[in-house]
């Protein structure tokens, strides 16, 4: 299997290379042959890819010990579950990964376009064939994960050899969510290329108009939407196993993630003013140029450790690859562009600064300074190496001092954007769009206040939740109001009919919304506590209102380790309110690999989060270490809302049955645009 | 054209207060790396930096007391005494033999004293020979193809 395996990526490596030579003969010749055979060569690339895939997997679950790979990421203990992510947990594994997933997405563009864009399709092909030709020379040359074990004997000749058993998983991985993490990342990052490969290819085929920002909306929303997940569940990963009671601590990997959802959230954002107004089409060429180029620079980050480790390149063989493939995107970008720039000329200019054109510009410049300060400071180490020969890292008060503002004020854009008009807003409908809501984040900032949340940050950011909320609420009554005047239907059934017929503005919403809980979780960061202390059993610790008292402790055996358990009860006066059981697990197979499980006990108010930090040497007795971290469920709920208003935004529109020529001449400019959509605008929704 | 200068305005005044709130963040958390090696020989001043140095925890060098844990980290033949004070836990892959980056001050009697410690454990998920498991001595890897 493991030499079907190496052969399947070999010849996915011709395959690809084919597509790309035989594509770029086929643009130029024209030839309608060579252009139906170098698309087959793209799909052959994926399935081989996917049958590759496959066979490490086969590999993985048959327990083949010969296998360098299997031995080094698996144990035959490792329950089923996990040896599936035992696929992603490897260097090589992982890299054989991130093609599976660009397969996924490249057999689907293939198929789905099969028939049409007969223009743009070649080009598209070509760029998707350059990505897979350098992430199949690592699979096949560098990183090839279908390594076998072998000794040398007596003659000096090496002959196979195969162990009893593996090494395991790393116990760190060895959790439900490391099992779902790792896919909705690189699932974001590798679903970037898709936006990236139309917007190289509409650029070097001067394909006209806006077609390309329309074929792409989904694939990058799909991308976008992986990469929210993947990285809120890294974020909860990390708050439910590393046991330092936070979610999010500015480690490079965390940065490297955050890089490409910054500029592909603005990009989500600018395409609109490209839509509808003609505006910012460099821009919008660059914002997919760069997220696709943060995507391949994170994906170096998390796997070479070029940042976190002492000596660059250290630990890491594909470095220099993942630099030269990082420069050549760049140079053939620029190219592209240097060439054909007057394609992408802007056909109206901004008109006023209170308008929807200019909130779009100030949140684009947002996000990207964000990208720039994270990038900035996630680098740090590696420029300052460079310009100073001093190697120089800087934290979380960086990034902290930087992000809050920035993203404080996009959260004030979030509310803020959609209710302005193109073009203008005149002084009157501000006051109509934004009394309510100013009244409402006022209630909601003084309303934290009285709460005792006494912090500048934190009471600005509850104050400017509750203004978006409350702009989303009447953006929501009023477009659903005018049909349920129309239908007879309830507000509750027409706001619902309003989301289904312009999916994409109220999709829109909802995930606005579920940022807006996200920030709210954010805001309680401010005010986390802590208390750490040996006890006995039967000694007592005050947190909060809550009293903890360490019950007994016990010691489990499982299949695959042995968990020492600490049984806590929590008090919160003196009524008990629940049981928490936080562990230590020793793994066995690996003679030091122990796991902290944190035991929490998650209310909207807050978390209380309690971890088995070990015996203390001295007195041999169980040190408890417990946070209260309130507020920080909100964030996981708004994770929810982000899926739903991403996959809302992605239906279809519902075809309104009303005449919408009938509509009240005055009704805000808004109800009209939600009801009938490219009324006023050039196309597309809003 | 005066739309234009408003919004090079605006654009301007948000680009200096952030750089200025950068600025001052770089000058709270900067953190310089050093060799255990550099770190011997560095001049009184720039002792007084935050630093961040790598290197292996030397066996059954880690002792812990009451609110402080004591090791000494190794790294091409040179040690350093290490007192680590912050209140986070250890990882739980910090071990002795384990890859440590420790972050902090120098202390006054002459041990470094580390806030931060992140630990890795060197040779654990790689198949290395020797390993925890029988492994004859002698076994390599090459690829199947």
């Amino acid at each position: 299997m493991d030499v079907f395996g190496s052969f399947t990526l070999l010849l996915a490596f011709v395959c690809a290379a084919y597509a790309f030579v035989g594509g770029i003969a086929a643009i130029l010749t024209r030839h309608p042959l060579l252009v139906k055979s170098t698309r087959q060569a793209g799909l052959a690339t994926c399935v081989l890819i996917f049958i590759a895939t496959f066979s490490l997997e086969y590999l993985l679950f048959t327990d083949n010990f010969s296998q360098a790979y299997v031995v080094s990421h698996s144990n035959r203990d490792l329950s089923a579950f996990y040896k599936v992510a035992a696929l992603w947990s490897g260097q090589e594994g992982s890299l054989l990964f991130w093609s599976f997933l660009l397969s996924v997405y490249v057999i689907s563009v293939l198929i789905a376009y099969r028939n049409k864009n007969g223009e743009l399709m070649p080009y598209v092909g070509v760029v998707l064939a350059g990505v897979q030709i350098f992430f199949l020379t690592l699979n096949n040359f560098v990183e090839n994960p279908f390594k076998t074990l072998a000794i040398v004997n007596a003659s000096g000749m090496l002959d196979p050899f195969t162990r009893m058993d593996g090494n395991g998983l790393n116990p760190l991985l060895q959790y439900p969510e490391m099992v779902i993490h790792p896919p909705n990342l690189y699932s974001g990052y590798t679903g970037f290329t898709i936006p990236f490969a139309f917007a190289l290819a509409a650029l070097l085929a001067r394909y006209p108009g806006e077609k390309w920002i329309h074929l792409t909306r989904k694939w990058t929303m799909v991308a976008w939407c992986f990469q929210s997940l993947g990285i809120l569940l890294g974020a909860h990963w990390a708050y439910a196993v590393l046991g330092w009671g936070g979610y999010w601590g500015w480690d490079p990997v965390e940065n490297a993630s955050l890089l490409p959802w910054l500029t592909g959230t603005a990009f989500l954002h600018s395409v609109m003013m490209q839509e509808k107004r003609g505006m910012m089409k460099v821009w919008n060429v660059w914002l997919v140029f760069c997220t696709f180029l943060l995507c391949i620079l994170g994906t170096f980050l998390t796997r070479s450790g070029v940042v976190s480790s002492v000596h660059a390149f250290a630990n890491s063989n594909i470095g220099p690859w993942f630099v030269g493939f990082l420069m050549l995107t760049m140079v053939v970008c620029f190219a592209a562009y240097v060439k054909n720039r007057d394609y992408l000329k802007a056909e109206n200019m901004l008109d006023s600064m209170i308008s929807r054109e200019s909130s779009f510009l100030f949140n684009n410049l947002l996000f990207l300074v964000a990208c720039i300060a994270v990038l900035s400071g996630t680098l740090f180490p590696v420029f300052s190496e460079w310009f100073t020969n001093n190697r120089i890292s800087v934290g979380a008060p960086f990034f902290n001092k930087v992000m809050i503002p920035i993203g404080l004020a996009i959260l004030f854009l979030t509310g803020v954007g959609p209710l302005l008009a193109w073009r203008k807003t005149s002084a009157d409908s501000l006051k109509r769009n934004f009394g309510w809501p100013l009244i409402v984040g006022v209630v909601c900032g003084v309303a934290a206040f009285l709460m005792g949340y006494h912090d500048g940050a934190s009471v600005l950011c509850l104050f400017l939740c509750g203004f978006v909320t409350w702009t989303i609420v009447m953006e929501f009554y009023r477009g659903g109001k005018v049909i349920a005047a129309r239908t007879g239907m309830s507000l509750m059934m027409a706001s619902h009919e309003l989301a289904m017929r312009n999916t994409r503005r109220y999709g829109g919403y909802v995930v606005h919304f579920g940022m807006v809980l996200v920030f709210i979780g954010l805001a309680g960061a401010a005010f986390n506590t802590e208390a750490q202390k040996a006890m006995n059993i039967g000694d007592s610790m005050k947190l909060g209102k809550y009293t903890l008292v360490l019950q007994s402790g016990d010691t489990k055996a499982e299949k695959n380790y042995t968990a020492q358990r600490m049984i806590v009860e929590v008090l919160e006066g003196n009524k008990q309110i629940m049981m928490l059981y936080p562990e230590k697990r020793q793994f066995q197979g690996t003679e030091q690999a122990a796991g902290t499980m944190v035991a929490i006990y998650s209310t909207l108010r807050e978390d209380l989060y309690v971890v088995y930090a070990g015996m203390d040497p001295d007195t041999n007795m169980p040190v408890i270490h417990a946070f209260l971290n309130p507020l920080v469920k909100w964030i996981w709920l708004g994770g929810v809302w982000v899926v739903l208003g991403t996959l809302l935004a992605l239906a279809p529109n519902r075809r309104a049955v009303l005449a919408v020529a009938g509509a009240p001449q005055t009704a805000p400019s808004a109800i009209a645009q939600a009801l009938n959509p490219g009324v006023t605008l050039r196309e597309g929704h809003d | 054209m005066q739309n234009r200068a408003k919004f090079g305005v605006g654009i301007g005044v948000i680009l200096v207060a952030l750089s200025f709130l950068a600025w001052l963040g770089y000058g709270e958390s900067k953190t310089y790396y050093h060799t255990i090696a550099e770190y011997q020989t560095l001049s009184a001043s720039d002792r007084a930096h935050r630093m961040r140095l790598a290197g292996t925890v030397a066996e059954g060098s880690i002792r812990r007391g009451s609110g402080h844990v004591d090791f000494t980290l190794v790294e091409q033949g040179k040690t350093l005494q290490v007192t680590y004070v912050g209140s986070d836990p250890l990882p739980d892959t910090f071990n002795d033999k384990s890859q440590a980056l420790v972050e902090g001050r120098p202390g006054n009697d002459g041990r470094f004293v580390a806030e931060h410690v992140q630990a890795k454990c060197a040779s654990k998920y790689e198949a290395a020979p020797g390993g925890d498991k029988p492994a004859p001595s002698g076994a390599v890897q090459r690829s199947s193809m």
